[in-house]
């Protein structure tokens, strides 16, 4: 009787909205019963004919009127505040000591890169009891991340970072499916997340393919694409240096400051006009269409990696 | 009233002109009726082919593009070509000039504009399907729609931008009717419920509706030309669509449901043979719904990436626009409270319409509620959730005003026992169809899915098991009303018999429908004058 098997609970929020969900479930349960008890009961006790004429013709009376309205909208508010808070848990900025995953969402398969250089395709290994954090970026059109187990989706937007975070709790292999249409293959856009135990999640990780770390990757390519002609490690009035700027401010051109982070990273290599450094002149070429949101994220974490290095 | 030796209005002319051409508001009603016919069984076969597909995990029957065409095809059809004008064009035609006194719309030509738009639009959307269709989801979701499907998007906008306009002036001619055009006594306190959520309906049309043709003008121009509004490679916003979209999608719904619950009122204090109960609640909720509705849109974008506190927001308001909801189903129920019920056809369309709605509306809150939103989102709990609302709903309530007014439309009665039977068959056909998708959506099945993992298979079979009993609810209708067109007994003016207005002329009615200008004494719902009550003492708590 597999099918009436509850769906697992392997996150920490899954317990949560499963609460919700039966309290719900047992007073619009409820509600429906006593609903649909009172028809039949009247169409039984008042049918034609027992009752060739009506009994009573009340228009109406305001304190049922009230009555009603007002417990239908505290349950609706019970509803309300209990969903939100825990919503605001779920969608909350990730804790600062989670686990970092990318996650590209790309017609018809998602791929995920791990902090040390390791690359997944439709599989997703992740360590239990800890907070695991994914970036998601789509390079086409809208997806969306959801591993029902978890009771989590969020969408995948081409074009801007979001970001969804979980703490696993029970090792094991759950689906991992689009839910957001996205075209032909659509239904095929699916895969494993697979929760390992700590030690397992470390001998894993441990396999490495020996690719290097995404950063190593990253410097690799700001070489490669020529970054580094104008971008020197020397300060010099073409560029400015990526060492040391990671999650600092930092002034712009036309006076206002920003934060340099994933976001402003990848927009200053795709629209590198928008947001100039003050006291650099706007030169760069737009790498639009000749950068893959792979290498993007390959050249964030070099630029992360450096977040230590002094500047200048 | 001496109106016998009049014409009526099926036999002002019997040529193809007399019908094409034609300005009665009644016969308009029956061109719409013909046309959005057509396009249910259309809406329906796609319906019955992803079905035998999803009987199986693996996609075997149809191929994945085949799949997608099919549930967008469906979507689009049912939403624009059958649900939206289904009550207010077919019935809402027919019945308001009856129902508040007067000799037609307040613009007929343009009701028979609306008409050749409708048809025009919908001609170009099956068009755009015999061509091959669009694989988009009736939501049209950019960058998808406007920059990587390779299907008809342009035609399929286009077809309802205009469809869309038809909607527009029909919304615009009932407002004006409603309020210039009711017979001497007609007070607003006075008008009929379905008045009332005909008049709430026209005015989410008329405010609503431009703004989906806009958003799907701007589509079909990205489509066409390198315009960046959505497109978010030229600064654009995909996200923009989806929050214009739904500016309108979400009022929709409600142009789905509040004919249908226009429609409950009449016939539920018809069979019980009482006033309705609440009236000025019923009518009151109407309005609150249509102006509520306007404000929460963007629950359907909780996971969208849009700030969390815009779902809180938005959360709460969808919870508020539930009330008015709640508010009718109470008073419907009350209303049957010491009365004198019959459970005719329409009678149980009518209840079967307020238990599935009911169920529908409820798991609206599931839905509204943000953190089991996160989770079935997208999911076959969300395709449950708003098929109880429109087809257990909206559906449901279309049958019960098609039997309810087919003697007022056609002066025949039906077959009643054939008429209960369908009536059952739909109701516990939908149950077995949608019940178990619930199941489906929580246990994470996501919605749209061509092939699915195996264990979601056991709920599929049975949801497909539902749907062919459904189809057969929907089959029998249209055999027995076709014979009951010719041959069934005629119905005289009121066999229920009713209150309303539109019971007081023939059936069916004369070109003009009245002889004079009625004038209006009393309430709509004076049950008690037709009836009085019962001698009979009664226990129950005053």
């Amino acid at each position: 009787m597999e099918f009436l098997k509850w769906p697992q609970q392997a996150s920490a929020f899954a317990a949560d909205v499963d609460h919700v969900f039966i309290v719900l479930l047992i007073v619009s349960g409820g509600a429906v019963l006593l609903i649909a008890g009172l028809i039949v009961f009247f169409c039984v006790r008042y049918s034609r004919k027992k009752q060739p004429r009506p009994v009573h013709h009340t228009n109406t009376k305001l304190s049922l009127e009230i009555g009603w309205s007002v417990i239908a909208l505290a349950f609706f508010l019970f509803a309300f505040a209990w969903g939100a808070r825990i919503y605001l848990q779920m969608y909350r900025t990730a804790p600062d000591d989670a686990y970092a995953v990318y996650a590209i969402g790309k017609q018809w398969m998602w791929k995920f890169q791990h902090p040390d250089g390791r690359r997944e395709i439709n599989e997703l290994h992740v360590p239990v009891n800890r907070p695991v954090k994914i970036n998601l970026i789509s390079q086409d059109v809208i997806h969306s991340l959801y591993i029902p187990a978890f009771r989590l989706k969020h969408d995948v937007l081409p074009m801007a970072y979001t970001e969804m975070w979980f703490e696993p709790t029970l090792p094991g292999s759950y689906h991992l499916f689009c839910a957001e249409y996205c075209g032909t293959s659509h239904s095929e856009m699916v895969g494993q997340v697979i929760a390992m135990r700590p030690e397992d999640f470390e001998n894993w990780l441990g396999n490495s393919q020996g690719m290097g770390s995404t950063a190593q990757q990253g410097a690799k390519l700001v070489a490669s694409l020529g970054c580094t002609s104008c971008h020197k490690s020397e300060s010099t009035s073409i560029a400015p240096w990526f060492g040391g700027i990671y999650g600092k401010p930092v002034e712009l051109a036309d006076g206002t400051s920003t934060v340099v982070n994933d976001a402003y990273i990848r927009e200053s290599i795709l629209n590198p006009q928008a947001k100039v450094v003050r006291n650099f002149q706007p030169a760069m070429p737009s790498y639009q269409g000749r950068i893959t949101e792979d290498e993007i994220l390959s050249i964030t974490a070099y630029i992360k990696s450096l977040r230590e290095q002094k500047n200048e | 009233m001496n109106e016998t030796a009049l014409p009526n209005y099926l036999q002002e002319g019997t040529s193809l002109g007399s019908w094409l051409l034609t300005r009665d508001h009644k016969r308009i009603a029956l061109l719409y009726m013909f046309a959005i016919t057509f396009f249910f069984v259309i809406g329906g076969i796609a319906a019955t082919f992803f079905r035998l597909e999803l009987v199986t995990p693996k996609g075997d029957l149809v191929e994945a593009a085949t799949y997608n065409r099919l549930f967008s095809l469906h979507g689009i059809v049912m939403v624009w070509l059958f649900l939206i004008p289904s009550i207010p064009a077919v019935f809402g035609n027919f019945l308001v000039p009856l129902m508040i006194g007067a000799k037609d719309l307040a613009f007929p030509r343009l009701n028979l504009l609306s008409w050749y738009l409708f048809m025009a639009g919908g001609t170009i959307i099956i068009g755009s399907a015999v061509l091959g269709s669009v694989d988009t989801g009736w939501t049209f979701y950019t960058p998808y729609s406007s920059l990587y499907s390779n299907s008809h998007v342009v035609a399929a906008v286009t077809g309802v931008f205009i469809v869309g306009f038809s909607s527009i002036l029909t919304g615009l001619n009932f407002i004006v009717t409603i309020h210039k055009m009711r017979a001497p006594g007609m007070r607003w306190g006075r008008l009929p419920l379905f008045i009332w959520s005909q008049y709430a309906t026209s005015i989410i049309n008329v405010l609503a509706t431009p703004v989906l043709a806009m958003t799907l003008a701007l589509i079909a121009l990205e489509n066409l030309t390198d315009l960046g509004i959505f497109n978010p490679w030229k600064g654009g916003d995909p996200l923009l669509f989806q929050h214009l979209f739904w500016f309108y999608s979400h009022p929709a719904v409600y142009i789905m449901i509040l004919p249908a619950m226009g429609v409950v009122s009449e016939v539920i204090t018809c069979f019980a043979r009482k006033r309705v109960f609440g009236y000025n609640f019923i009518a009151g909720s109407s309005l609150a719904i249509a102006f509520i509705g306007f404000m929460v849109w963007g629950h359907h974008m909780f996971v969208s990436g849009q700030s969390p506190y815009a779902g809180l927001v938005f959360s709460f308001l969808s919870m508020l626009v539930a009330v008015p909801s709640a508010i009718k189903v109470f008073n419907w129920t009350t209303t049957l409270y010491q009365g004198s019920i019959l459970l005719s056809a329409p009678m149980l369309y009518v209840i079967g319409f307020i238990g599935l709605f009911t169920i529908g509306g409820l798991t609206g809150i599931f839905v509204a509620t943000l953190a089991i939103d996160v989770h079935v989102h997208d999911t076959y709990f969300v395709v449950a959730h708003f098929h109880y609302i429109m087809v257990g709903g909206a559906v449901m309530a279309y049958f019960g005003a098609l039997h309810f007014w087919w003697p007022k439309m056609f002066g025949r009665m039906y077959p009643e026992s054939w008429a209960r039977l369908a009536a059952i068959m739909i109701f516990v056909g939908f149950n077995l169809t949608f019940f178990p998708q619930f199941v489906l959506g929580y246990q994470g099945m996501p919605r749209r899915y061509h092939s699915y993992a195996p264990e979601f298979q056991v709920w599929n079979v049975l949801s497909s098991a539902g749907a062919s009993i459904l189809a057969v609810g929907y089959l029998l209708p249209f055999i027995y009303m076709a014979w009951s067109w010719k041959y069934a007994p005629r119905s005289g003016p009121n066999p229920w018999p009713a209150t309303g207005l539109e019971w007081q002329v023939p059936s069916p009615p004369s070109k003009d429908n009245f002889s004079g200008i009625p004038h209006i004494e009393d309430e709509v719902y004076a049950y008690d004058q037709l009836f009085g009550k019962s001698d009979e003492p009664h226990s129950a708590p005053s």
